[in-house]
């Protein structure tokens, strides 16, 4: 238990110190790998109440998909160089109050939910790596509740998933004039007689060839 | 002492799997070298030691020696983490893999997941090292690559799933056990093809190498590291490539089962068979490095996100009416 105490706090510690820096750090590029280290602590920290699954699945959606294409976009917006404007020009100041409205607002949801939260001693005993209930593999539970109890609730989240998705990519498509798109139909079906036009060059004339 | 025992065992259990993938992993480089060679009709790699076994020692003296050079403008926390990060999940991800029944470092319940999901944290090195360089062709070919291997991880994810509908379990070791009559080649043979495709493209091996194209691109992400720093780059890459055919050994090749179950092949120990298989598949690694050559980039998003996605997602419904209407699908 002692060790399991030790890595615990070990694991919290980075969680709320990277938390921490995730709105501290200057540079938004910083702000996002602490993004990144919280959510692998976090991650840790399931696979130590025996969620494995959890666990993995957190890691491969959150951190291995949703913070790269975080990643992506602070990269390419350079979004540190902007704030400094931002923050000298006077328009800054007329977002505050929203900005404070929201935040605490936050706050008093955030003090709500852990008034209600209670520590369960008893979660930590009898853990190990192979946590099993009843023999039943946590994967496996998971998927008995997920698939036959919750089935509805669940085929309902993926197609909001599926619907934002499209919605996503109607927003953002649209069809540029001249612009010249390589067809790999029209590459692949390209023959000799099409690619290849034999001819009689004069002398000091010259052809004229149009590409 | 009871905790400093265990740490103690612990370590020499890591040793003991590491140093053999380390130099592996160098094996794995002039074996890559070779082949590449052959093919194209040159010697390769053939005066350091018997053979040109001893090359990339050479190589590896060769960047210790050298100096590192870290820019001037560069974000030098990131910049040396970058290659730091890449060579470490390159390595930990060896943690979970069988090399025979009970040759195995941590047999955990969700083995598979933990292999894909540090392979998929893997993009993180490219990036920071892109990002870290603050010049243009790194950064270029750390988007390249971001976008590059979060699309084949999809296809891979879902050719995963294809296996764990005949398997049952997210364990390594019962994937291995599942093939006892039939390896999975047999009946999901598209889906080995795809994963092969796939593995390349995610461990950023020709043809899909355009991260580090060095015709449009320099040498991508890794164009301001010189020295042990690219070493590790290059080390990390390799030993993703082992991982990859480790893992695609194992999910279609029945890992560390012998191929026929008779009286001389069973003598011959899984360990053995398992690294035969891993070669096997490097082999096809290095040959399609010689033989194809490099896909333009519009090209190798179609493939992912047009042709790799729809089938095997159509593959996954096809596997499970399958076991379903024979119902052949595994119980816990």
């Amino acid at each position: 238990m002692m060790a399991h105490a030790i890595f615990f706090y070990f694991f919290s510690t980075i969680a709320i110190i990277s938390a921490i820096m995730v709105t501290v750090s200057k540079n938004t590029v910083h702000s996002v790998f602490f993004l990144i280290l919280d959510f692998i602590s976090i991650s840790c920290l399931f696979i130590m109440i025996g969620a494995e699954f959890l666990g993995m699945i957190m890691l491969i959606v959150y951190v291995g998909a949703v913070a790269v294409l975080f990643l992506f976009v602070v990269m390419m917006l350079n979004v540190a160089q902007q704030k400094n404007q931002w923050f000298l020009s006077s328009q800054s100041s007329r977002h505050i109050p929203i900005g404070l409205i929201i935040s605490t607002i936050i706050f008093f949801e955030l003090i709500i939910v852990i008034r209600g939260w209670k520590y369960k001693p008893e979660l930590f005993e009898n853990i190990d790596s192979t946590s099993s209930f009843e023999g039943v593999s946590n994967t496996h539970s998971l998927g008995q509740i997920l698939y036959t109890d919750y089935i509805h609730v669940f085929q309902i989240s993926g197609m909001i998933l599926l619907v934002a998705m499209i919605g996503a990519i109607v927003l953002t498509f649209r069809q540029r004039e001249g612009v010249k798109k390589q067809s790999y139909i029209k590459q692949i079906s390209r023959e000799r007689s099409e690619g290849v036009e034999v001819l009689n060059v004069e002398t000091k004339k010259g052809v004229s060839v149009d590409d | 002492m009871d905790y400093i025992n265990i740490i103690f065992q612990e370590v020499y259990k890591i040793l003991f799997l590491l140093v053999p993938v380390l130099v592996s992993v160098a094996m794995i480089v002039w074996l890559d070298r070779r082949v590449w060679a052959f093919v194209q009709k040159r010697q390769g790699p053939n005066v350091v030691g018997p053979f040109g076994l001893l090359q990339s020692l050479a190589d590896a003296l060769k960047y210790i020696f050298k100096e590192i050079i870290i820019p001037a403008s560069s974000n030098k926390i990131i910049f040396i983490l970058a290659p730091i990060i890449t060579m470490t999940l390159a390595l930990i991800a060896w943690a979970v893999i069988p090399f025979s029944e009970s040759q195995v470092l941590a047999n955990i319940n969700v083995g598979i997941l933990y292999i894909f999901a540090v392979s998929s944290l893997g993009v993180y090195g490219i990036i920071m090292g892109g990002w870290a360089s603050n010049s243009k062709y790194p950064f270029l070919g750390a988007i390249r690559s971001a976008a590059q291997m979060v699309s084949y991880e999809v296809s891979i994810g879902i050719i995963i799933i294809n296996v764990l509908l005949c398997v049952g379990s997210l364990n390594l070791n019962d994937i291995v056990i599942a093939q006892k009559n039939i390896w999975f080649i047999i009946p999901l043979f598209p889906m080995f093809v795809i994963f092969f495709i796939s593995a390349l493209a995610e461990t950023n091996r020709p043809p899909f190498d355009l991260p580090e194209a060095e015709a449009e691109l320099v040498a991508g992400y890794q164009t301001e590291y010189s020295g042990m720093m690219y070493a590790m780059f290059w080390l990390g890459e390799y030993a993703n490539i082992l991982l990859m055919c480790a893992l695609g050994s194992i999910l279609f090749l029945g890992g560390w089962l012998s191929p026929i179950d008779l009286y001389p092949f069973n003598l011959i120990p899984g360990a053995i068979w398992f690294i035969f298989k891993i070669l096997l598949l490097f082999t096809l690694f290095a040959l399609v490095k010689a033989i194809v050559p490099r896909y333009r980039y519009d090209q190798l998003m179609r493939l992912g996100w047009k042709i790799f996605l729809p089938l095997s997602l159509i593959y996954v419904v096809l596997t499970a009416s399958y076991l379903f209407y024979f119902n052949l699908l595994p119980t816990i």
